[in-house]
């Protein structure tokens, strides 16, 4: 068996261990399930209640997407003006710094204040969340470029514009995807945060409102929804990534065969 | 007037006229280059050597036109270097190939950027520009390998894809900063070869930059040698054995005296720099 299998199914037994395990140990110590739902209880109340839950996930996907697009694209367009000027890059970095510190949760009760309770806080939730991975990597993939190559470019008559659309460009595009894996996990992130906070519909306010029901195996099953759309968003991006830029890898994979 | 001119004198590919450089200013100043007077005839083979920090690739810089003299002044190909629509080929010691592009694309790179291919590459990049990259990779022995990407090619195959880079736009000078440097000696001497072989079939002009003195009297037609820095050429002479030259000849009497001689003006400069740091 390659290895490669090997560790896929090593991986899929590992997750579904920890589910029997979890079946397991709350039918023996008999733990209620106000405390500590069974898995099975929770994948029955996520079937049996799909039909109020869809809504609230397409809402929440919604949310995500839109902040996660607008993300993209003040990330690109950040990174690309620091990583192509030093002194942008000098100027822009302390503040962008500060800005990435904020515990977004404090920045909630802000937009609630101006946009009132609703999707809008929730969109710019996500995109404040994810940024900043995209104008570091974005950055640091057009600040990376060897000074060798620049000179033997640059001694033909190559442009600033040769530059970044020859070498630039293509070099920063594994650094793009990868940030983009990462960044739609903090876009979903955020809007779930931004939806707990303030609003009345998605997948935060279900769980919300279902904790002060004491609705437990509700709450668990927005969780498993929770769990499961950032794996599918992450999985989705990888994807994406083999697909455009393979040529950053295709190195070790050659060497493994 | 200028043809009778020019028959007596090929015309000067290079001249660098008390061209100095210093990098930094007040107390961080650093003097790379002494002025510094060197002319390179049409076809040439110039070999620089030295000890480490001299200015060689300095001076590789201001034939580029990468880097401006602090004094005096550069030409080449009979303009200002500053004036900037030169034909320079460059390889360095790191081959910097693209590792998204094939080696075919990698080659083909600079007919996209230099004028006036650039304005015909869309045109032509998938007939004549192709057919032209694939005839000096067949020169340089890699024909088989057009379609393959730079992770599936050793570090030879690399330096001799980075060659022919360099040389795929026609360029009126060829710099080369210590580009079989990073090679095992056998490598190394069988690159030799191919540049020998470019060289004789193409005639560009070319400044080599080289620790390694063997390397300078296989390929040159002459050999400069500078002291420490600043530098300063102190020794200038013709390199005379016959063509093609083989790794053999380099252990014939002339080849190693001529080794000996350059070897002990690099010791005189070096020593001259440590008596003035001590
Ligand atoms: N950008 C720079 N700023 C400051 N000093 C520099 C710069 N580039 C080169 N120098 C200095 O100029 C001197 C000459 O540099 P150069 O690179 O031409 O040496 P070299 O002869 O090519 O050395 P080597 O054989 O080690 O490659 C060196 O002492 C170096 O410290
Ligand atoms: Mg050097």
């Amino acid at each position: 068996m390659s290895y490669p299998l090997r560790r896929r199914l090593w991986a899929a037994a590992l997750i579904l261990g920890f589910f029997v395990l979890w079946e397991v140990l709350c039918l023996a110590l008999q733990v209620s399930d106000l405390i500590l739902p069974r898995p099975s209880q929770i994948l029955a109340t996520l079937f049996s209640r799909m039909d109020v839950l869809w809504p609230h996930i397409l809402q929440t996907l919604w949310t995500t997407m839109i902040g996660f697009a607008l993300g993209v694209i003040v990330g690109v367009v950040i990174g690309a003006l620091i990583g192509t000027s030093r002194i942008a890059y000098d100027t822009a970095y302390p503040l962008l710094i500060g800005f990435s510190s904020i515990p977004k949760v404090a920045v909630v009760p802000v937009l609630v204040l101006w946009f009132g309770a609703g999707p809008l806080p929730a969109v710019l939730t996500a995109l404040a969340m994810c940024f900043f991975p995209i104008v570091v990597n974005i950055a640091t993939g057009l600040a990376s470029t060897e000074p060798e190559l620049e000179d033997v470019l640059k001694s033909l008559g190559a442009s600033k514009m040769d530059l970044l659309l020859n070498v630039g460009l293509p070099r920063t595009m594994p650094f793009f995807f990868a940030s983009l894996k990462i960044a739609a996990t903090f876009a979903f992130v955020g809007t779930v945060l931004a939806e707990t906070v303030a609003s009345n519909k998605g997948i935060g306010n279900v769980m919300m409102s279902a904790s002060s029901n004491f609705d437990v195996p509700l709450v668990f099953a927005g969780l498993f929804i929770l769990a499961f759309l950032g794996v599918a968003l992450y999985v989705v991006f990888s994807l994406i990534e083999t697909r455009f830029v393979g040529w950053a890898n295709r190195k070790s994979d050659f060497a493994s065969t | 007037m200028d043809i009778a001119e020019s028959s007596i004198r090929p015309r000067d590919a290079v001249e660098l006229s008390r061209a100095s450089v210093a990098f930094g200013r007040g107390e961080a100043k650093v003097h790379a280059l002494q002025p510094t007077d060197l002319r390179l005839a049409e076809g040439e083979f110039l070999a620089l050597v030295g000890p480490s920090g001299c200015g060689k690739s300095t001076i590789l810089k201001l034939a580029s036109g990468l880097l401006r003299p602090s004094s005096g002044n550069v030409i080449v190909g009979g303009r200002e270097v500053a004036a900037r629509a030169l034909r320079v080929g460059m390889a360095f010691q790191n081959p910097t190939l693209l590792p998204w592009l094939t080696i075919e694309r990698n080659v083909m790179l600079p007919l996209k950027i230099v004028r006036p291919f650039r304005n015909e590459y869309r045109l032509k990049r998938k007939t004549e520009f192709r057919d032209r990259v694939h005839a000096l990779l067949d020169d340089v022995g890699l024909s088989k390998f057009t379609n393959h990407y730079p992770w599936q090619l050793s570090g030879g195959m690399l330096q001799r894809a980075n060659l022919c880079r360099a040389l795929i736009h026609e360029p009126s000078l060829l710099l080369l900063d210590e580009p079989f440097g990073a090679l095992d000696q056998f490598t190394r001497e069988e690159l030799w070869g191919t540049m020998q072989a470019l060289w004789m079939k193409r005639r560009p002009t070319v400044m080599l930059v080289t620790h390694d003195l063997k390397e300078a009297g296989f390929l040159a037609t002459r050999i400069c040698v500078m002291s420490a820095r600043p530098g300063r050429i102190i020794d200038d002479r013709p390199v005379e054995f016959p063509r093609p030259r083989t790794v053999e000849m380099t252990f014939m009497p002339d080849f190693v005296a001529l080794n000996q001689r350059l070897r002990e003006r690099i010791i005189d400069a070096r020593s001259t720099q440590i008596a003035e740091v001590g």
